[in-house]
C-alpha cells in the first residue's frame, strides 16, 4: 500500500487550477466527505485537547482555563519512576509477544502445512480461529474458570493429585507468563494465517525439485520455506517493532486490570491511562502520558517506515 | 496466483519420502492436534459448568462434563427479560454500525484509488495520519463527555467503531482489484462517479464488503470498552459489557436475575456467570466456522499488502 506515490499523479492535474480540480472532482470529494467528517470529529478534535496535559485540570474552568503548570505533570509521573516502569513493562511484553508469536504463527504454519488430509487441517484452522473471534471479556472468564483457586480446574486437578491449590490470583509473579501464554493462545491461529498463505504460495517445483536432489524433510524447511518466508517475517516484525510502545490494553485488563495484588507486577502505559482517566479523574497526569506514548509511537513508526522503505520499498506505508 | 494448496500435494506426494519427512508429518499431526483442542478447550469447560449445579461448581470446581444436568443458570439468566433487551441493543448496533460502516469505508475507498482523483494522496495521507498520531484516551474522554455529551449516550459506542484507516486502506486494496476500465466504460455511457461507484463497483466488490462488514460486525458484537468509558449508568447494556459488568461486579450479578425469585443470598453466582458468557458468545460461536474464510482474506489483503 502506498498513500503517495508521485509517479501515478495523472499528468494533466498539475496544469489545471485549484477551482477548476474541485470543480471536476466534486464528486469524489462530496464521496470522502463523510469519511473525512469522521476523522475531524473522532480523530483530530481530540488533539487540541492534549493542552490538558500541561495544565492543572480544573472540571469548572475547563481545559484551557485551568492554570497552566508547564512539564509539571510529566515531572510528576517521571520522577516516581512510574514513567519508566510503565514504558519498561509495555516494551517488555511486547518484545515478548513479537518474538514469541512469530515464532510459533510460522512453526504452526509449516507444521500446518505438513498435514496431508484437507479435512483434517481445516478442522484443526477452524478450532485454532476460534480464539480470534472472541471478546477480551471471555477471555477473562476463561481464564478465571481455568486459574482460581476456588473453582478453577486447575485446582480441581491439583486436589484430585492430592496437591495444595495454587493461589494465582493472590500472587503477581506468575502472571507476566500467564499473560504471554494466553495471548499466544489468543492470536496465534490469526498471526499464522499470513506465513501459511506465504507458504502455499512457493512454487511446489522447487519443492519438488529439491525432493528429487535428495533433500530431507528439515532440509526442505531450512533451506527453501524458512528462506522464502524472510520477507515476510521480516516486514512484519518491523511494523510490530512501530507499535512496541502500544499495550494489549483489552488483554491486560481483562485479566488482572481490576486487581491491583496481580496490575502492579504486569501495568502497563494503557492501564495506566485508563485508570487516571475513569477511576481518578486525573485527566492531566493521564493526558501527559498517553502523550508521551504517542510521541514515542509516532517516532518509532516513522523510522521503522523509513527502514521499510530502505529495504522493501513496495512494503512501505507512505 | 499461488497454486491450489492440494494441487501441490498431490504432486510432492509421488516423489519418495524420507525419514525426516515423516517424522516431521508426525511431529505436525500431533502439535497441530494438541494446539487445536488448547484452542477450543476452555469454550468447552465454560460450556459443560453452564449446565452443572452451583453446590457441584463450588465443590469440585469447573467442569467438562456436568455430574448433574441442570438448565436453571439458563432459566435465572432467561427470567430477566433484560438479556433480550442487551441482544436487542447489541443487534441493532451490529446492524447500524456495520451497515454504515461499510457504506462510508467503500465509497471512500473507491474514491481515494481513483488514479484521476487530483486529491486522493492528499486525503489519503489526511486520513492514514490518524493512525500514527492519537490523542490518547484522556483528551478522547473529555471531548465525548464534554463538548459533545455523548456521556450514557449509545451514539458514544456506536459511532467510534464506524470507520478506521485500517478498513478504508484495506477497501482501497480491494477496489485496486476492480479494472480501471470500468469506471471508464461508466464515464462513457454518462454515469456520475457516485452512480459508477453505486452501480458498477459495488456489485463487484462484494468479497472486499463482506470482509470489512464482518471486521466490523465482530468489532460491534464483542464491544466492551467504549462501554466501559460512556455506558456506565445506562440500564440496558451491550452484551459483552453485560457479561463484563456480571463476571466483575456482584451487584451487577444481582440484577442480572429477576430478584423476586431469587434469595440473593445464595445467588448461584458461578453457573450464572458461565450462562450468561454462553448466551453472549454463542451466536459467535456457531457463525464463525462459516465467515472465517473472508477474516482470512482481509488477513492476507491487510498485512502483507496493507
Amino acid at each position: 500500500m502506498s498513500v503517495v506515490n508521485p509517479k501515478k499523479v495523472a499528468p494533466y492535474s498539475v496544469k489545471r487550477s485549484l477551482g477548476k480540480k474541485i470543480w471536476n472532482s466534486k464528486t469524489l470529494l462530496l464521496m470522502c466527505l463523510p469519511a473525512i467528517i469522521y476523522f475531524i470529529a473522532f480523530s483530530y478534535a481530540p488533539l487540541p485537547g492534549i493542552y490538558v496535559a500541561f495544565v492543572d485540570y480544573n472540571y469548572r474552568k475547563g481545559i484551557f482555563g485551568s492554570n497552566f503548570v508547564g512539564l509539571k505533570n510529566f515531572e510528576f509521573v517521571a520522577n516516581s519512576g512510574k514513567l519508566w516502569m510503565l514504558t519498561k513493562n509495555t516494551i517488555l511484553f511486547n518484545v515478548a509477544f513479537i518474538l514469541l508469536d512469530n515464532l510459533l504463527a510460522v512453526v504452526v504454519a509449516i507444521l500446518l502445512k505438513e498435514i496431508q488430509s484437507k479435512m483434517f487441517r481445516k478442522v484443526s484452522q477452524t478450532m485454532m480461529f476460534l480464539p480470534y473471534f472472541i471478546s477480551q471479556v471471555l477471555v477473562g472468564l476463561l481464564v478465571y474458570s481455568l486459574l482460581n483457586s476456588d473453582t478453577g480446574l486447575l485446582n480441581a486437578v491439583l486436589k484430585s493429585l492430592g496437591q495444595a491449590p495454587l493461589k494465582l490470583y493472590k500472587t503477581g509473579d506468575p502472571w507476566p507468563l500467564i499473560i504471554i501464554l494466553v495471548h499466544l493462545w489468543q492470536k496465534t491461529g490469526y498471526n499464522s494465517v499470513v506465513y501459511f498463505a506465504a507458504i502455499m504460495g512457493i512454487d511446489s517445483a522447487v519443492i519438488e525439485a529439491s525432493m528429487i536432489d535428495g533433500a530431507n524433510g528439515w532440509q526442505k524447511i531450512r533451506y527453501i520455506i524458512l528462506p522464502s518466508l524472510r520477507p515476510t517475517i521480516v516486514i512484519l516484525l518491523l511494523f510490530a517493532l512501530g507499535g512496541i510502545v502500544k499495550g494489549d490494553f483489552g488483554l491486560f485488563w481483562n485479566l488482572v486490570g481490576r486487581n491491583p495484588i496481580l496490575y502492579q507486577k504486569v501495568d502497563i502505559i494503557e492501564m495506566f491511562v485508563y485508570r487516571a482517566t475513569v477511576s481518578d479523574f486525573n485527566f492531566s497526569t493521564a493526558s501527559a502520558v498517553g502523550l508521551y506514548q504517542s510521541l514515542i509511537g509516532f517516532i518509532l513508526v516513522l523510522t521503522v517506515n523509513g527502514i521499510v522503505k530502505k529495504i522493501e520499498p513496495d512494503y512501505s506505508l507512505f | 496466483m499461488a497454486k491450489h494448496p492440494d494441487d501441490m500435494m498431490e504432486g510432492t506426494s509421488k516423489i519418495k519420502l524420507t525419514t525426516s519427512d515423516y517424522v516431521i508429518r508426525g511431529i505436525g499431526y500431533v502439535f497441530i492436534s494438541l494446539f487445536a483442542i488448547a484452542s477450543i478447550f476452555p469454550f468447552l469447560v465454560i460450556l459443560g459448568s453452564s449446565f452443572e449445579t452451583e453446590d457441584n461448581i463450588i465443590n469440585y470446581g469447573v467442569t467438562l462434563i456436568p455430574r448433574q444436568f441442570t438448565t436453571a443458570a439458563y432459566g435465572l439468566v432467561l427470567q430477566n427479560g433484560t438479556i433480550w433487551q442487551s441482544y436487542g441493543l447489541t443487534i441493532c448496533l451490529t446492524l447500524i454500525g456495520t451497515l454504515v460502516g461499510v457504506f462510508i469505508c467503500s465509497m471512500t475507498g473507491y474514491a481515494l484509488q481513483r488514479r484521476d482523483f487530483p486529491f486522493r494522496n492528499a486525503i489519503s495521507f489526511f486520513i492514514y495520519f490518524t493512525s500514527l498520531f492519537q490523542a490518547g484516551l484522556a483528551p478522547y474522554y473529555l471531548l465525548m463527555t464534554q463538548t459533545y455529551h455523548l456521556n450514557n449516550n449509545y451514539l458514544a459506542v456506536l459511532l467510534p467503531l464506524m470507520v478506521s484507516s485500517w478498513l478504508i486502506i484495506l477497501m482501497k486494496n480491494f477496489a485496486k482489484s476492480v479494472p480501471h476500465e470500468m469506471t471508464e466504460s461508466g464515464k462513457i455511457d454518462g454515469a456520475g462517479d457516485f452512480r459508477i461507484y453505486w452501480s458498477l463497483i459495488l456489485p463487484m466488490l462484494t468479497p472486499g464488503l463482506a470482509t470489512i462488514g464482518l471486521f466490523l460486525a465482530l468489532g460491534y458484537w464483542n464491544e466492551w470498552y467504549q462501554s466501559s468509558l460512556f455506558l456506565q449508568n445506562k440500564d440496558i447494556l451491550p452484551l459483552q459489557y453485560r457479561l463484563y459488568k456480571i463476571v466483575n461486579e456482584a451487584s451487577a450479578l444481582k440484577n442480572s436475575v429477576a430478584s423476586q425469585y431469587v434469595d440473593v443470598s445464595n445467588l448461584p453466582s458461578e453457573s450464572l456467570k458461565m450462562a450468561t458468557a454462553m448466551m453472549t458468545t454463542g451466536p459467535i460461536i456457531f457463525l464463525y466456522p462459516f465467515v472465517q474464510r473472508y477474516f482470512i482474506g482481509g488477513i492476507t489483503v491487510g498485512a502483507v499488502k496493507g
